[in-house]
């Protein structure tokens, strides 16, 4: 029955969706102002539904996963009963038609939200954003209702489940596809918003405070994301990486930095009024990054670690989706960016010339790694088979990035509109000697690589640049969006010290040992205890005892090379150990025969640090997003409450 | 001229969906050569796949008689449907040495049973140790393996009735 009720919600989201759409561009057609508001009064009103009949299915569908229903199709063959309840209710996004429910869920929530809530710009602007959403929307639901119905039946039930991909087993990959998915649909809502106020043509200061808590909210989501997945990438795969310039991790990276460019033009927008073309212009290459990303990952189309989400047929469905909206989208833009008006002008040293320097920057790294990872593409049709790697991806984006950085340190003492660089020489003096004091010092005391020392001297730099903006301020008086924007950057550079400090620094050993000889890495001893046989609920192991020790008290790894049963599969679970200054990395690898064992590790100083960084870049971005919108509820409260002041003297004069 | 630059991003949008669709239509050719064609095996000895086996070594492979090496497992279903056809090259006179992949005796000697046991050797290759130092990237694969211990020619995926005689023919190059 629940399958059934799931269904019936999701066919009736649908119609609601189409409506949506439908009355919304009636109401931009309309003849007459009356006309218009007759039939645009509906679009709220169906979006709000929509979210909540969604919403409905996809409640349905985690039910059917949790009760591990196996007469519905996709429960059989994604899940089975053996497995953990959280594993089973995460099984119900981690294939293709769950996670297509998932989005549309988010999206039509998205939609319902802003039918509920937003207020700020004109009417008939918001009934356009619907109808645009609506648009994407229909597609999606046409998608997933068409070709991937995530609700049907079998036609007699399984007698048990097919399991689920035992790399996909894991707390951080069950959380890191919907944290994506959010930041995706974010940028959707941020599309349909650009797509509605191009129409209307609305774009404005007011577009742009009402768009900003989306990208913002859809920045924080991405951020998350790629950060888990990368954790993912970097305690699962066993490699000792953190990132492989995969085109699938490029496909959620391509996404984040179109955001980061469109929250800082927004926010230029939002406080200046100016940059209006291009944030519209950033607005339909963030949505496109982030269909872009998903044709990567399911169409197969290029080869890629996480080929297990792959299906040629549903790329061309999303190839035609990207094709409809994106080129509907840019066509839009062509023809109607002539019209919009210039923004207000700023001198060369402004605060919106150094976030003009760095959108251009982030849209250059974004142009690089866009390249890389389609260049095989190209190169294939031409009947060449190329693959792009790290030296590439690194030492190009590195030529936008460090530029970057150095603005980036800048820019937020700058002034809006006009500024004098005499202003802030004193603290660009500050900051020039701490990049070359680390620079040299790094350079002197060790024989890392320029690129990760030049990381280094940055990373400093902006650690110190990051807190500047809060210097001679009040501190409880400084805007919760101000804190955020602190918190992000410092982020930044706390991230950019664990990069450059693990690729520069890192130590790497491979020691077949037999048991009781031990292996040295950096700061550690490695003693191998023993290996021994393992069987959990759905694998068999051979776990490695080791005994680790810097000097004090020793403690004991487990490292393990796992064996699935269903479906057959071998994985390796590294195991850490954390000291203040890094992390101790172990892989077991294979017998060397004689009784030796293969051990693989690293050590690799403040790597935890990448991702420390990466939460306290999403932490700013979230209190930004709260602060902006608390900021503009206070606003909205001011102006309803002066309109009454006025009223009553009309009144009473 | 300014609303001109307003359609480059269309402009490039549109090569890419081109590309994209044109790349989705092509057939996608998943194989990956070997880079070890025209080189020799590398040295191994790997246990033997039956109870009362030999184990087999890349010596085996230089006594002047060329060979197919099948890589191979019992877990692997495109493994039965090339069964009858290395059935058809054993009754043509080839010796075919077998490597099973992550594999235990077991299954392969009731394998061997159900779907018959082409194989003049037969071995273990538990780790993929050979099978990757040979270039192979999946099972089935199989390789002609000239008299010096060379390889020759490389078959990817499961032999079917029209490969035969191109494995002949290759069997036959390799003798000269």
């Amino acid at each position: 029955m629940t399958a059934e009720i799931g269904l019936a919600a999701l066919w009736m989201a649908a119609a609601l969706c189409v409506m949506q759409f439908i009355t919304g561009a009636l109401a931009l057609r309309a003849d007459t102002v009356s006309e218009g508001a007759d039939i645009g009064a509906i679009t709220r009103p169906a979006a709000i539904v929509q979210g909540l009949l969604a919403m409905t299915a996809f409640v349905c569908l985690l039910w059917l996963f949790a009760i591990t229903d196996l007469s519905v199709k996709l429960v059989a063959s994604n899940s089975h009963s053996d497995k953990p309840l959280l594993y089973k209710i995460t099984g119900a996004w981690g294939n293709h038609e769950g996670s297509m429910s998932l989005w549309i869920a988010v999206m039509a929530l998205s939609g319902a939200a802003i039918g509920a809530l937003e207020k700020r710009l004109p009417e008939k602007t918001i009934q356009a954003v619907l109808a645009a959403q609506g648009a994407v929307g229909a597609g999606f639901y046409a998608f997933i209702i068409g070709s991937s119905n995530p609700f049907e039946r079998l036609p007699t039930p399984a007698a048990q489940g097919a399991g689920l991909n035992p790399l996909l087993q894991d707390f951080g990959l069950a959380f890191h596809p919907p944290t994506l998915y959010m930041g995706y649909v974010g940028l959707s809502v941020a599309f349909s918003f650009v797509v509605g106020a191009l129409v209307t043509r609305q774009v404005t200061p007011d577009f742009a405070r009402a768009m900003r808590p989306w990208v913002l909210g859809a920045w924080v989501f991405l951020t998350l994301g790629i950060s888990a997945g990368s954790w993912w990438a970097y305690y699962e795969l066993g490699w000792g990486g953190w990132w492989f310039w995969d085109p699938v991790e490029n496909a959620s990276l391509m996404p984040w930095l179109a955001a980061t460019a469109l929250l800082h033009s927004v926010t230029v927008l939002a406080a200046r009024d100016a940059l209006r073309t291009w944030t519209v212009m950033l607005g339909v290459v963030a949505f496109s990054m982030s269909m872009l990303g998903t044709f990567i990952v399911r169409s197969g189309v290029l080869t890629s670690v996480h080929s297990f989400a792959v299906d040629p047929e549903r790329g061309a469905f999303i190839l035609i989706l990207l094709a409809i909206y994106i080129g509907g989208a840019l066509a839009l833009f062509a023809w109607r960016a002539g019209t919009i008006s210039e923004g207000k002008r700023f001198a060369l040293a402004s605060r919106e010339a150094a976030l003009v320097f760095n959108n251009i920057m982030l849209c250059a790294i974004l142009g690089v790694v866009l390249l890389g990872t389609l260049y095989p593409l190209m190169a294939e049709a031409m009947g060449d088979r190329v693959s792009v790697g790290a030296p590439y991806f690194n030492s190009v984006s590195a030529v936008f990035a460090l530029p970057m950085f150095a603005i980036m340190a800048v820019g937020p003492i700058l002034r809006w509109r006009q500024d004098s660089g005499g202003r802030i020489s004193k603290a660009a003096i500050l900051l020039a000697a701490i990049g070359i004091v680390t620079f040299v010092a790094g350079w002197l005391a060790s024989d890392a690589g320029i690129l990760p020392l030049l990381g280094l001297a940055f990373a400093a730099v902006l650690g110190v640049a990051s807190v500047l903006p809060l210097y001679s301020r009040s501190l409880r008086r400084t805007p919760l969006a101000t804190w955020g924007m602190v918190l992000a950057h410092l982020g930044i550079a706390v991230s950019l010290f664990g990069m450059a400090s693990e690729s520069g620094f890192s130590k790497e050993t491979l020691a077949a040992v037999s048991a009781g000889e031990s292996a040295a890495i950096g700061p550690y001893e490695v003693t191998l205890l023993g290996v021994e046989p393992l069987a959990g609920p759905n694998w068999t192991a051979l776990e490695a005892r080791l005994s680790v020790s810097d000097g004090s008290e020793p403690v004991v790894l487990r490292p393990q090379s796992r064996s699935y049963v269903q479906p057959v599969q071998t994985t390796t679970e590294s195991a850490l150990h954390n000291r203040w200054d890094g992390q101790l990395y172990v892989v077991l690898g294979q017998a060397a025969g004689d009784g030796r064992w293969q051990l693989r590790l690293w050590w690799k100083p403040f790597v935890t640090l990448i991702w420390y960084g990466s939460i306290l870049i999403a932490l700013g971005g979230a209190m930004a997003a709260v602060g902006h919108i608390m900021t503009g509820h206070r606003r909205r409260r001011l102006v309803v409450r002066l309109k009454e002041r006025r009223a009553e003297e009309a009144a009473l004069a | 001229m300014k609303r001109a630059i307003f359609f480059i991003p269309l402009a490039m949008f549109t090569l890419f969906v081109g590309i994209a669709s044109y790349q989705l239509t092509q057939p996608k050719d998943d194989a990956v050569p070997s880079r070890m064609v025209g080189k020799p095996l590398p040295v191994f000895e790997l246990p033997a796949g039956r109870a009362n086996g030999v184990p087999v070594t890349n010596a085996d492979f230089t006594d002047g008689k060329p060979r197919l090496l099948n890589i191979w497992a019992t877990w692997c279903l495109p493994c039965i449907a090339e069964a009858p056809q290395l059935e058809a090259l054993k009754e043509a006179g080839v010796p075919i040495v077998g490597l099973a992949i992550r594999d235990t005796p077991e299954d392969i000697a009731q394998f061997l049973e159900t779907h018959g046991d082409p194989y003049t050797g037969l071995a273990i290759d538990q780790r993929s140790m050979v099978q990757l130092g040979i270039g192979s990237s999946g099972v089935p694969e199989t390789f002609v393996i000239d008299g010096k211990g060379i390889i020759r020619h490389q078959h990817i995926g499961d032999i079917r009735e029209r490969d035969i005689p191109i494995l002949l023919q290759e069997l036959e190059d390799a003798r000269r």
